[in-house]
């Protein structure tokens, strides 16, 4: 029963990074509609730069944050020079993306090589702690994940919610063309949104790379990931990612922990299941 | 018959081309091409993108490798008249599965369901040892020797390949000219008028994917014997993203797009390492896919499209052209 | 139309390829530099070119050129870029590829290409040569279970462990190292009451550490590269103490390197390896050397990649050497000369095939241990030579255990 009960637990941590790892993904289709296929880059440039940062400063804060600049750069670079050209394609947009992602993946690879980066944490999270009533000890950081994905998650949905930055993108999800009609400088709001999703992923891979560990590789496992988590929970709506992120998370840990063989195979199946019936996911409304 | 010209010159590459670029290139390609045309064929005329494509020909590939030769020693040995039909009978099959399940979803909900059940079955395929043989997969599978024809040889293997390529071709220009491909064309048009004139959306739907899987597992079962094995690797995340790659580089206005995005996208892959330094060619990959999806909306297809359309009437006056 | 086709053919080539000059002798190295394997593959590829370097670059007046071939990790690849260094580039031998499943799909390949020579990299599959070999495959190494010998027996008698958790990757590798283990360990009276087999590339192993049983002696990791650091990480972020055994690729100096909390763990854990950055011997040190002066910005010793990529091109240089460079008659010379060859390996001990063309290797048995400046590293504890492919056992003997899985060898 213990184990069942950190097994739980360990589902709902690494929902944590996944959430943080999908809401860049999740912010940019749900305004945009484009399926930013080089997500998992960003996010592998994010953590590279951060663990340079780190070791070159000491700073773990600084890390993330540099982390997350350099991939909010990148990704603003990304929507103004190639993806905002082809807007409302999304098939087209989908493949450049790609293609930006297999070269992204080998420039890392010749600057970085191929070897594993773990960043060091900071002494307060390097640890583990012994948790109460369970009697086991757990690591720190990963109880520090559900806290950054909770404020990450309560500032994002402040930033939609309560701003006018906010309030321009929710009228973008409903209706684009109006929002261009008004005279919003929709290209600007689009590079920004990439911007700021670039920034989520970038942090995001920080995180990852100091609660696990970051290689070439890592940054298709975490596309996917997103992917399976917005989808299934709805694109575009934080609340959704969250959702998302709760389930997929949950049934990799139990899938490890009973099934280990086919894990992998009820993930992806849960994500078949939950499309073929309802095929915009948990959250998601109906298209038009 | 406008196309004669083409395929003549096709049926004459044997003579002219060695080993390597009949079989690398011109026989991979075409195998790659026939996949991809499984797909274009969704995208153009049901509108829909299918990630699951890679399934169903890796359904038709495992099942000629489970029930053929093979140095596994797993599944047992059917005559190819046998194990064929079997293969292309499964590959349909998943096609109808995948149709039924993804029936309602649009866009990029369809493009993400088929992408799950594309990696859900790379997974299976990769733990499950009794069907697949996880992640090592068949080897030493042979296609087989036919009337005294061995199918392993590279013109025999370019012929054969080139036949199914034409006749997925023909069977996929009748399917969508017959009533259900009319049907299907409406249904990507306007779904809602369809049901409203009472036609059920189910069945057009799902006969489309399966047709579809079956053009794949025509591939599939090429591909097997073209690489003489299979393994999880094969119906993996790369091959499920290489077939839209192709799809898109050729074009999908019309199904030959299919077949010159594989070409180009074979030369691609053989020769980018030979065009830079060895370890860069990723970049070079990358670089090249990005110039055609942005300078040729349509395709490479479209793009020839285009150039053939704005030379011809300049051929029909060459006085005034110069 | 014979003529017409050859004709062409030749016109094709001289028009596509740069055509080869009469006596160079071509290498297609096959490696993996792309992806998660690119660190080692480009170590690899290291090792072949130190072996041409050495040999001078020529071999009785032919000029010796390398033509690499990046796969990624796949079979499929792998027998893709074995037929373009073959039929484009028309390489006489081909030294590679690095992963186990690759190496069976290029073993399969060569019965397609009798003239080609290939030289096993450093793909360690059982079943390359033990089963269902071919007659131009060679493997100057050993296989994953042979990397294991010795320390079955170590983690038993020296180290009193009398039962052992597994934790390893899924896939036929790691299974041939559990092989190598549980041979030895089995044999001598351990018990191993779980395996936990997870998919590669797994990066949350917290589920699995919790779910291991608290009554056994010491955990062997069957974990390679990032997978060994996150597993490690969070077992050791977990508060487990039990003590860790190592496969030939779980604690090398990558690992030891990194920084996290799981470096006390690892302090004594004995692993099996072919190759030890630091070992003592006169021929390892000439080799580092050697190594280091090729290659400044490698690592700081060979891997165990590029050491088993430079035996295989080593042994083609050598034998090379003795046929003079002449690879006519389908290479049936050189193929006689490789049979035959006997050469001293970097580690000191003697390289010859068994029947199966499979190497008969030199093995240690390693621990980790803290140096004066708090850095970690490993030193021998004792080396096992003349190590062939039977583990010394009888051959039928070890043939009737059958052909490693999940499941196979078991003693819970």
């Amino acid at each position: 029963m213990t184990l069942f009960f950190i097994v739980t637990l360990n589902g709902l941590t690494l929902a944590a990074l996944y959430f943080l790892a999908a809401t860049g993904f999740s912010l940019i289709f749900g305004l945009m509609r484009t399926v930013n296929m080089a997500h998992g880059a960003l996010l592998l440039l994010g953590g590279y730069v951060g663990f340079s940062v780190v070791e070159a400063t000491g700073s773990w804060g600084l890390g993330v944050i540099a982390g997350g600049l350099a991939a909010a750069l990148a990704g603003a670079l990304v929507q103004f020079g190639i993806l905002g050209w082809m807007q409302g394609d999304e098939l087209r947009q989908t493949l450049a993306s790609i293609a930006i992602s297999i070269i992204m993946a080998d420039l890392m690879l010749w600057h970085w090589g191929g070897i594993t980066y773990q960043v060091t944490l900071p002494e307060l999270l390097s640890g583990g702690q012994r948790l109460p009533l369970l009697g086991v000890g757990y690591a720190s950081i990963r109880l520090a994940l559900m806290a950054f994905a909770l404020v990450i998650g309560v500032a994002l949905w402040f930033l939609i919610q309560k701003t006018r930055f906010g309030a321009v993108i929710r009228a973008g999800v409903d209706d684009q063309a109006m929002l261009r009609a008004l005279g919003f400088p929709i290209k600007r709001i689009f590079i920004s949104v990439f911007a700021l999703g670039g920034m989520l992923a970038g942090m995001a891979g920080v995180v990852a790379a100091s609660a696990l560990s970051i290689a070439p590789g890592t940054d298709l496992q975490f596309l996917l990931s997103s992917l399976v988590v917005v989808i299934v929970g709805g694109m575009g709506s934080v609340g959704g990612a969250a959702l998302g992120a709760l389930l997929v998370g949950l049934a990799e840990q139990y899938g490890l922990a009973y099934a280990p063989t086919y894990g992998a195979v009820f993930t992806f199946a849960i994500m078949v299941l939950v499309l073929a019936v309802r095929p915009q996911g948990l959250l998601g409304r109906a298209e038009k | 018959m406008k196309n004669a010209p083409l395929l003549a010159v096709l049926l004459a590459l044997p003579l002219f081309l060695n080993d390597f670029w009949l079989t690398q290139v011109a026989t991979r390609a075409l195998i790659l091409g026939i996949t991809a045309l499984s797909l274009s064929f969704l995208a153009t005329y049901l509108g829909v993108v299918s990630f699951a494509q890679a399934m169903m020909a890796g359904i038709a590939g495992y099942t000629i490798a489970y029930f053929g030769p093979n140095t596994v020693a797993i599944g047992w040995e059917l005559p190819f008249w046998l194990s064929i039909p079997l293969a292309l009978v499964l590959a349909t099959l998943a096609g109808a599965l995948t149709g039924l399940v993804a029936r309602r979803s649009r866009g990029i909900y369809a493009i993400m369901i088929t992408l799950a059940i594309g990696v859900a079955f790379f997974y299976l395929t990769r733990q499950n040892y009794s069907l697949f043989n996880g992640w090592t997969g068949f080897s030493g599978v042979r296609a087989p020797q036919v009337f005294g024809l061995n199918l392993r040889a590279p013109v025999p293997l370019y012929l054969m390949t080139l036949a199914v390529a034409v006749a997925a071709l023909v069977l996929v220009a009748g399917f969508v000219r017959s009533p259900l491909g009319l049907t299907i064309q409406a249904l990507r048009d306007a779904p809602g008028r369809v049901r409203a004139l009472g036609i059920p959306a189910l069945g057009p739907i799902v006969a489309a994917f399966a047709f579809s899987g079956f053009i794949a597992g025509a591939g599939g079962i090429l591909n097997v014997w073209y690489n003489e094995r299979i393994s999880s690797f094969s119906v993996g995340l790369g091959p499920i993203i290489d077939i839209l790659i192709i799809c898109v580089i050729g074009g999908l206005r019309h199904p030959a797009g299919a077949f010159i995005g594989a070409i180009a996208f074979v030369l691609l892959e053989t020769f980018a390492v030979d065009l830079i330094d060895r370890d860069r060619f990723n970049t070079l990959i990358g670089l090249v896919l990005l110039a055609i999806v942005m300078l040729a909306p349509n395709g490479l297809q479209g793009m020839a499209a285009a150039l053939v359309a704005r030379l011809r009437p300049r051929a029909a006056t060459p006085k005034t052209s110069i | 139309m014979n003529i017409l086709k050859t004709t062409a053919s030749i016109l094709a080539l001289t028009a596509f390829a740069a055509p080869a000059m009469a006596d160079d002798i071509k290498i297609g190295v096959i490696s993996v530099l792309e992806g998660a394997f690119a660190g080692p593959g480009m170590d690899g590829v290291r090792g072949a070119k130190l072996a041409v370097q050495e040999a001078g670059g020529a071999v009785g007046g032919n000029e010796i050129e390398i033509v690499t071939m990046s796969s990624d990790a796949s079979p499929d690849s792998a027998v893709n870029a074995a037929r373009k260094l073959i039929e484009q580039d028309e390489v006489d031998l081909i030294v590679g590829p690095l992963s186990g499943s690759e190496g069976l799909a290029l073993r399969d390949l060569s019965k397609s290409y009798p003239d080609v020579t290939f030289l096993n990299g450093s793909s360690a599959s059982q079943d390359t040569t033990l089963r269902d070999a071919s007659e131009n495959f060679f493997r100057f190494g050993g296989d994953g279970a042979q990397w294991m010998v010795g320390v079955g027996d170590y983690a038993f008698n020296d180290l009193g462990y009398e039962s052992v958790a597994i934790v390893g990757e899924d896939y036929s590798f790691p299974y041939t190292q559990v092989l190598g283990f549980m041979a030895e360990y089995c044999e001598a009276g351990g018990r191993v009451p779980e395996k936990f087999w997870t998919p590669i590339g797994n990066k949350d192993y917290s589920s699995i550490v919790y779910s291991i049983p608290q009554d056994v002696d010491a955990i062997f990791v069957v974990l390679g590269g990032a997978d060994a650091v996150n597993f490690l990480t969070q077992y050791a972020q977990a508060g487990g103490d039990k003590p860790i055994i190592g496969s030939s690729v779980t604690i090398d100096q990558s690992v030891l390197d990194s920084q996290g909390p799981f470096k006390d763990l690892l302090v004594g854990a004995p692993s099996g390896t072919p190759t030890v950055s630091n070992f003592e011997g006169e021929e390892w040190q000439a080799f580092v050397a050697s190594y280091n002066e090729a290659f400044p910005d490698g690592f700081s010793a060979p891997s165990i990649f590029g050491h088993h990529y430079y035996m295989s091109t080593k042994a083609a240089m050598l034998a090379l050497e003795e046929v003079g460079g002449d690879l006519s008659d389908g290479q049936e010379a050189f193929r006689a000369a490789l049979t035959d060859l006997e050469f001293v390996t970097p580690t000191g001990g003697t390289m010859r095939l068994d029947e199966n063309r499979n190497g008969i290797v030199d093995n240690f048995v390693t621990e980790v241990f803290e140096r004066e400046d708090g850095t970690l590293g490993n030193r021998v504890v004792k080396v096992v030579r003349d190590v062939d492919q039977y583990l010394g056992m009888d051959k039928d003997e070890f043939m009737a255990m059958g052909p490693v899985s999940r499941d196979n060898p078991s003693c819970p």
